[in-house]
This record gives structure tokens, C-alpha cells and sequence, in this order.
């Protein structure tokens, strides 16, 4: 079997293939552009982040992708804030990765994963907003021959107070538009104090057309003279096409022309979707299936297990004396879990429709990453920068699928280049989806842990072994052949900081890489590294005789922040006091993207395996909160990504390939196995977190403690279906 | 050919008599709004109203549904005024990506038709639509809202 198995010593040659990006060269990210542009309908650029229309109407800007998490409107509501304009007259536009290349780079990052949309575009995009308002309300002082200063901006309203006199944004739009851009240094951003928009609940906006079957997602695009494809690429990765017998199916109703696809993928193209797909479900293709085509899941178990006792592995943490501390200790305890692939399965499947000739190539894509789009479009097309384009289309659902990889993009460009003029819709169907992901990695844990004579953790060692996503991925981000992102939640401190203060520490990696193609997940390497950390923490309190969150406590003096979300949950599940009969509560906490999250689970259990579970609460602290009514949506949302995934998910290898090609086979959870979610918001302020992803990984070492408290039985690989537990 | 009724019009749709409802919706009628999320009938994004009760339109062939009134999402709204379960999810902000949603309104709107004043238990049985984005707790919220007025 090949299993890459990359040696600490391997790192001069890991960080020599750095050059392998994608392809784009970036410019420095500015808060706004030395060309100001207008907008598609006339209407004058006052900065990069806002068109004012001459009815008032704010067309603000948005460079990250809305999947449902709500971005557009927390970017939107950090614009006007600072514009100081009539929320009700706003509405957005995504500027494209063509015109941001053109540009410059003026509108930063499209990049839309790792819960980093707002937090990441906060600074400058008010500040968009700010120098905005300052170039309207100057000229609007110029048109009435007043100082700047002497007027004053709200609700798209200037006023000059001393005089009376009143205009409006969209008057003073053309004007505004010609003046010099303020520098970033003049523009004196709000008190958070004194926010008006930001912190509230107002409305997404972008709910209407959600309702009535009018909101277009990329499988629904029509243009003219399209034709639609159905692909199927190489069921095992590293196989390729041996041959194919279009012949078959070439006087099928529809079917315009079968197509090869890059070395891996045989397309039907045909007049509708359906046609493509029928005619391709009866082509007859022989697959070589590569150097892979053995490999199983039992078989990438074995190395991985190997991993957990190798000699040699990447550090994340240390303190101490590991080595000492665990010979030393007055009581030692070691537990070994293991966490399967699983596939992102967003409800709208993989496509992407491109249109070439040798003079242009333009992509319509749902996409997290416009830019990456973009790049793939390039490199597919053979185009330059200035002959591509790409749009960015609504996403049914992201969860990361969208972000890092555009292999549908790339087979989408190759697909038109063979039909030039025409434009081709590329659908994934759900099997093609489901066995094309890029996966949540595979690992395993190895917790050994010693107490001292009075029951507190006096040494850990936490050992992964597994899969790096890095490594697949941007091999140029890894630090000296280190993955960093495996180590979501456990690191010395930022972002993803460990929350316990153990004396004696190690955290470490063994870096083994099996043919399966990895990538980011909503939460990704925290969710399992939560399980492995939280469930071995309740152990290790039932092996000291101390309840599970005094035992927490104790490691988290420290860590106020942690401890702060842990003490909310628990005191609002009323921890310590009774529950109802036949509930039992657990808990978990974590720190991930930049914020702090904790969760407590009320479970009850029937006939051994029929799980229950009544109500999580759940807190965080992301430092501020743009709008408190989508932040509970994404905490409410998490539970049922990460229930999901911890009861019923697995990806499993045979012969090289993923078994699993539909929901049957792979489940999401349904609306009768929800529980009843209560958030606690508690922004601290000071510092900005995500809120798309850190939630999701107490899901499950939450319920999992319940679980335990309930039937005394501690489950150490997923999901629990394999064990015969069910939600229920 | 088949002559299917779709949102009170008749429409001549040139497509197989296998083809599924689905495919004919999207793609001759140019009805988009029903969603392909699995085509085997496991996650009721594709679902519409045949004379009246929530049909998975993925394995439904047209064959089956001659002489039927098919209602989609489209033909929910009348005159652009939304109906109570519409108003519901928007008071309620109910989508997030979206895509599964109008299956979920479709599937919600025969239950209430079914049963106007669900119990939880009831929701529980009747509403089997997959939401990867997981939008249940405004689902259920938002059904009670919409028997309540
Ligand atoms: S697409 Fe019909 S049930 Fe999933
Ligand atoms: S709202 Fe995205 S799948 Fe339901």
C-alpha cells in the first residue's frame, strides 16, 4: 500500500516545493484602490466598498462568499455602520475575481473558509465604509461652501447643522465620487460603544428568494445555447481513463458529444442534464485504476495505528517532562480513539458552467473562493488573467468543498474547451459528489495521561497520527514539513489555543498520508481533536474521583476566557444540581477560530443505544458579535453538522475507493433528532472570532460525556453507528 | 410527450416517459426552484405538490403524473404575496444556504394543509427533508408560527 509517511527530516524538501500555489500573484491587501471604478449601471464608486445610486440605494460590496453563514449581511451591517447610511436602502454585489486582479487587488481576500469572513475583512471594510461617508459628507460641505466639519451624516442623510441645510447621499454621490480618497490613517473608526448597526439582530438580506424558488444557485443557471454535462472522473484517486465506447451512446436523444476529460474523467454532453446523465450511466468505460486500487480502510487503519508508536513526529505543545512525568505519576490512564473520513456532502451537488473560445474564457461557479476560481479557470483555459473571468454564483451550502479545490472548475473549462462558443453547465450528480470529495482527514489518538496522589493531571501525552490536509493541499504552507492545522484547539496559544495548563505536556504528530484526497471541513481537525481532549478529560476525572468540571477548573486558572464559556453552560444547565429523571449531562469547551466555545449536553439513553438528545446549551465568546440572530443560526446549525457527523458519517476506503454514494449510506440527521439549542452570546470584546465553525466540535465530546454519565460506556471511534447507537 | 399541468398552466413537455417530474420541471419548464439534492428520494429537496400532497418529483416519472396538478415552489405565491408559510420562515429567517428550503416549505405547506395545528410529534413524522446547514430549530419554530396565524 502507499501511504505517504513523511519524515521530520523531510522538511528542506517540503518547503522547497513552496512554488506550487495557485498561480495568482497577490498584491498587498489595501482597504481601497488607486482606480476607482463605476458601478455596472453608471452608478459612481465612492470607494471600492460603496456605489451610491442617485435614488439613495447603497450597493455595498462583498468579497466573500454567502453559503447560507450569513456573511453578506455582517459584512454589509461593518460597511454601514461606518457609512453611516440607511440600512434600508442597501443592498449588495460581489465584484469579481477579474476586476479584483485588475484592480489590484482593492477588495483583499475572496477567500471564504475557516470562519474568517468577517473577522478578517472587519478592519478594512469599515474602513471602506468610513472613507466612504467622509467623501460624501465633504462634498456635500464643498456644495455649500461649509467646512466638513460643521456637518454631520445619518441614515444617508448629511446635515449642516448651523444653516439648516439638508441633501442626501445619492445627491452628493457624483461629487463625492471625484474627490481624493482619505487615507487610511485619517479615518478614525467608532467606538464599539457607539455602534448602532453592528451587534444587532437586524434581518439577512437575502432571505426573499429563498422562499419562492427565484434565488438562483449554480445548478440552476440558464444562458443562452447552453448544453448541459454529466461527468464521471476515476473512481479511485490516481486511476485514469482507459477507454471509453462513445459509439454506444452517441445516437442517444440529446447527447451532442462525449467527451474525454483531462486523463482522469469521461463527460456525456447533451441538450438537458438528464439526457447527459442517462446516456453516461450506459457508457461503457474501462477504468485503470491506478497504483492505489488495493488500498481499504482496515489496511490505512494499520498504518495509522503504526503512527501512534513511531518514534519520530511533529510537536505542537510541550511542557515539561513528558517522559518523566507519565513514569512518575501515582496513577496512569491511556485511551485510543479513531476518526473516519467524512465527506462535506453539501446539499448542492459539485458545477460549475464555462463558456471558451481561444479569445475568452468566463466560469460561473458557486465558489468560497472566487480567486481560486479563478486560478483553476486560468490554468484549465491556457487564457491569461485579462482574457478570463469568473462569477460568482449563490452556493447551496460550502462547508469548504468550495474553497481550497475547483476540480469541478477545472473539468467544467476543459469540457467547453471542447465545444468552444458554447456554454456547458457541469453537474455533479450526488454519487459523483459523494465519491469525489475532498475528505475530512482520517486520524487516531493515542491520550496517555498520569495523576498525582491528589488526582490532578500531572502529565499528558497526546499523540495524533494521521492525515494532512496541508500536505495535499498547499504543501507551501506547511512550517519545516509540519502541519499546523492539525493542531486546531491544542497549541501553546492564538486562535486555536490549548485551554489547560498541564506540567508536564506533549502534544505531537505523526504525519501519515494515504491516497484519499483530504481537505478543510466545516470545524475540520478541532472536532475530533475536541473528542479526543474532552472525552479523555471526563476519564481522567472518573479515575480522580472529581466531578468533571472541578477537574477542568483546576487545569483552567489560567485560561479565563475558556474557563469563562465552560462556568456559563454549566451554570445554565444548572450543573451540579439534578436533572430530570433519566438525563444525563456533559460537558466540553474549546477554543477554535478565534473564539471560545463551550457546551453542555442533556442526553437520556433507552435499551443501551437509542440516544436522546433533550437540549445542548452552548456558549461563546467570538469578541464581538456583528448579528446575534445569525450567530445562534450558525451555533444551532453547528449541532446538527457535528451530530451528524459523530453519529452517522463515515467514509469508507475499498479497492481504493469510497463506498459511500448517497444519504442512504451516509446520513444527515433529520428534524426529529434536533435538539433544543440554547446560545449564550457573551462577546468580551477586544478581539474578533469566527462563528461559522468553533461550535461544532463540543457537539460531540458533549453528548458523548452524557452518553458515558448515562450508560457508563466510553465510545472511542465514529461514528456511533458503527457501535449500533442511534439518535433518535 | 407529455402534457403535464403545472402550477394551474399545461404545458407540452418533449421528454422520455421515464424522465423524472424533477428533471422535466427544471429543465423543459425551466422551473428551477425544485431541487435536485440526491435523486433517490432520500432528501426531499426536489419536493413538490401532486394534487395536493408532497411527492419526492426525483423518482417520480412524468408518465406517472399526466392529468395531475403539479404545484412547485413558483406556484405558492400568488400575485407575489407570500403564503403563511412563506411569511413564517421570513419572520422566522429560516434559510440558510437555502437550497434544501423550498422542498422544506412544500413538504411543511401538505403537512398544515394535513394537519393545521402540528404537534412537535407530528413534525417530527411528516418533515424527513435533509438541511446540511442545519436550520431545524427555525423550521420547527417557524412551523408552530405559521399553524398559530
Ligand atoms: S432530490 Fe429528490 S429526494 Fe433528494
Ligand atoms: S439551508 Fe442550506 S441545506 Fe438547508
Amino acid at each position: 500500500m502507499l501511504i505517504d509517511t513523511p519524515k521530520v527530516s523531510r522538511r528542506a524538501f517540503l518547503i522547497g516545493s513552496a512554488a506550487a500555489g495557485g498561480g495568482l500573484v497577490l498584491g498587498l491587501r489595501l482597504p481601497f484602490g488607486p482606480e476607482p471604478a463605476r458601478a455596472a449601471d453608471g452608478a459612481p464608486e465612492i470607494t471600492a466598498w460603496v456605489v451610491i445610486r442617485p435614488d439613495d440605494t447603497v450597493v455595498i460590496r462583498i468579497a466573500r462568499s454567502e453559503m447560507g453563514q450569513g456573511t453578506l449581511t455582517g459584512l454589509a451591517q461593518l460597511v454601514a455602520e461606518e457609512l453611516e447610511c440607511d440600512w434600508g436602502k442597501v443592498t449588495t454585489e460581489y465584484p469579481t475575481p477579474g476586476q479584483n486582479v485588475a484592480r489590484k487587488r482593492v477588495w483583499g481576500d475572496f477567500s471564504t473558509g475557516g470562519s474568517r469572513g468577517i473577522r478578517e475583512s472587519q478592519l478594512y471594510v469599515r474602513q471602506g465604509g468610513a472613507a466612504a461617508r467622509m467623501m460624501l459628507v465633504q462634498a456635500a460641505a464643498n456644495g455649500w461652501g461649509v467646512p466638513a466639519a460643521e456637518c454631520s451624516a445619518a441614515s444617508s442623510v448629511i446635515t449642516h447643522a448651523p444653516s439648516g441645510r439638508k441633501t442626501t447621499y445619492g445627491k452628493v454621490a457624483e461629487a463625492a465620487a471625484r474627490l481624493p480618497q482619505p487615507q487610511a490613517k485619517e479615518i478614525r473608526l467608532k467606538d464599539p460603544k457607539d455602534w448602532k448597526l453592528i451587534g444587532k439582530p437586524v434581518k439577512r438580506l437575502d432571505t426573499l428568494d429563498k422562499l419562492t424558488g427565484k434565488q438562483v444557485y449554480g445548478a440552476d443557471l440558464k444562458l443562452p445555447g447552453m448544453l448541459n454535462a454529466a461527468i464521471k472522473d476515476s473512481p479511485v484517486t490516481g486511476g485514469r481513463v482507459k477507454s471509453f465506447d462513445a459509439a454506444k451512446v452517441a445516437g442517444m436523444k440529446g447527447v451532442r458529444k462525449v467527451v474525454q476529460v483531462g486523463e482522469t474523467g469521461v463527460a456525456v454532453i447533451a441538450d438537458t442534464w438528464w439526457q447527459a446523465k442517462v446516456a453516461l450511466d450506459a457508457l461503457p468505460i474501462v477504468w485503470d485504476d491506478g497504483p492505489h486500487a488495493k488500498v481499504s480502510s482496515a489496511g490505512i487503519a494499520a498504518v495509522l495505528k503504526e503512527g501512534l508508536d513511531a518514534p519520530e513526529a511533529f510537536v505542537a505543545n510541550q511542557a515539561g517532562d513528558v517522559k518523566a512525568g507519565l513514569a512518575g505519576g501515582a496513577k496512569k490512564l491511556v485511551a485510543e480513539y479513531a476518526y473516519p473520513y467524512q465527506n462535506h456532502a453539501t446539499m448542492e451537488p459539485m458545477n460549475a458552467t464555462a463558456r471558451y473560445t481561444p479569445e475568452r474564457c468566463e466560469v460561473w461557479v458557486p465558489t468560497q473562493n472566487g480567486e481560486a476560481a479563478f486560478a483553476a479557470t486560468l490554468a484549465a483555459s491556457g487564457l491569461p488573467a485579462d482574457k478570463c473571468e469568473v462569477y460568482k454564483i449563490h452556493l447551496g451550502g460550502g462547508f469548504g468543498r468550495r474553497g481550497g479545490f475547483h476540480d469541478y472548475v477545472t473539468q467544467a473549462v476543459l469540457i467547453a474547451r471542447q465545444m468552444p462558443g458554447v456554454p456547458v453547465k457541469l453537474l455533479w450528480s450526488r454519487e459523483e459528489d459523494m465519491i469525489h470529495g475532498r475528505y475530512h482527514p482520517i486520524t487516531q489518538c493515542r491520550m496517555s495521561a498520569a495523576l498525582d496522589a491528589s488526582g490532578n493531571l500531572s502529565a499528558l501525552h497526546m499523540r495524533i497520527s494521521g492525515q494532512s490536509i496541508l500536505a495535499s493541499v498547499r504543501p507551501e504552507a506547511l512550517q519545516k514539513g509540519r502541519d499546523p492545522v492539525v493542531f486546531q484547539g491544542l497549541n501553546p496559544g492564538g486562535e486555536f489555543g490549548f485551554g489547560y495548563t498541564v506540567p508536564n505536556l506533549l502534544i505531537d504528530h505523526a504525519m501519515r498520508n494515504p491516497h484519499i484526497l483530504p481537505g478543510f471541513w466545516r470545524g475540520v481537525n478541532v472536532n475530533q481533536n475536541a473528542i479526543y481532549v474532552e472525552c479523555f478529560m471526563d476519564e481522567l476525572a472518573q479515575a480522580a474521583g472529581v466531578d468533571p468540571l472541578e477537574f477542568r477548573r483546576r487545569l483552567m486558572t489560567k485560561h479565563p476566557k475558556h474557563l469563562a464559556v465552560l462556568n456559563a453552560v454549566a451554570e445554565r444547565a444548572g450543573w451540579g444540581k439534578p436533572a430530570p429523571r433519566g438525563v444525563h449531562r456533559g460537558l466540553a469547551q474549546m477554543m477554535a477560530f478565534g473564539s471560545y466555545v463551550a457546551a453542555c449536553a442533556e442526553v437520556s439513553v433507552a435499551d443501551g443505544n437509542k440516544v436522546k438528545v433533550h437540549r445542548i446549551v452552548c456558549a461563546t465568546d467570538p469578541g464581538y458579535v456583528v448579528n446575534p440572530a445569525q450567530v445562534e443560526r450558525q451555533i444551532a446549525g453547528s449541532f446538527v453538522y457535528g451530530l451528524s457527523a459523530l453519529f452517522d458519517q463515515e467514509c469508507t476506503v475499498k479497492d481504493g475507493r469510497i463506498e459511500q454514494d448517497n444519504f442512504h449510506s451516509y446520513n444527515s440527521m433529520r428534524i426529529a433528532q434536533m435538539p433544543k439549542v440554547e446560545s449564550i452570546l457573551m462577546p468580551s470584546g477586544g478581539f474578533w472570532g469566527g462563528v461559522g465553525e468553533p461550535t461544532i466540535c463540543v457537539a460531540a465530546p458533549a453528548v458523548l460525556n452524557a452518553f458515558a454519565a448515562a450508560t457508563g460506556k466510553r465510545i472511542r471511534s465514529f461514528p456511533l453507528k458503527n457501535h449500533g447507537i442511534q439518535l433518535v | 410527450m407529455a402534457r403535464l399541468t403545472v402550477n394551474g398552466s399545461a404545458r407540452n413537455v418533449d421528454v422520455d416517459p421515464a424522465t423524472p417530474l424533477l428533471w422535466a420541471l427544471r429543465e423543459q419548464i425551466g422551473l428551477t426552484g425544485t431541487k435536485y439534492g440526491c435523486g433517490v428520494a432520500q432528501c426531499g429537496a426536489c419536493t413538490v405538490h401532486v394534487d395536493g400532497a408532497p411527492v419526492r418529483s426525483c423518482v417520480m416519472p412524468v408518465s406517472a403524473v399526466e392529468g395531475k396538478r403539479i404545484t412547485t415552489i413558483e406556484g405558492l405565491a400568488v400575485n407575489g404575496v407570500l403564503t403563511r408559510v412563506q411569511k413564517a420562515w421570513l419572520d422566522h429567517e429560516v434559510p440558510q444556504c437555502g437550497y434544501c428550503q423550498s422542498g422544506m416549505i412544500m413538504a411543511v405547506t401538505a403537512l398544515l394543509k394535513d394537519k393545521p395545528r402540528p404537534t412537535d410529534a407530528d413534525i417530527d413524522a411528516a418533515i424527513t427533508n435533509i438541511c446540511r446547514c442545519g436550520t431545524f430549530q427555525q423550521v420547527r419554530e417557524a412551523i408552530h408560527a405559521a399553524a398559530k396565524g
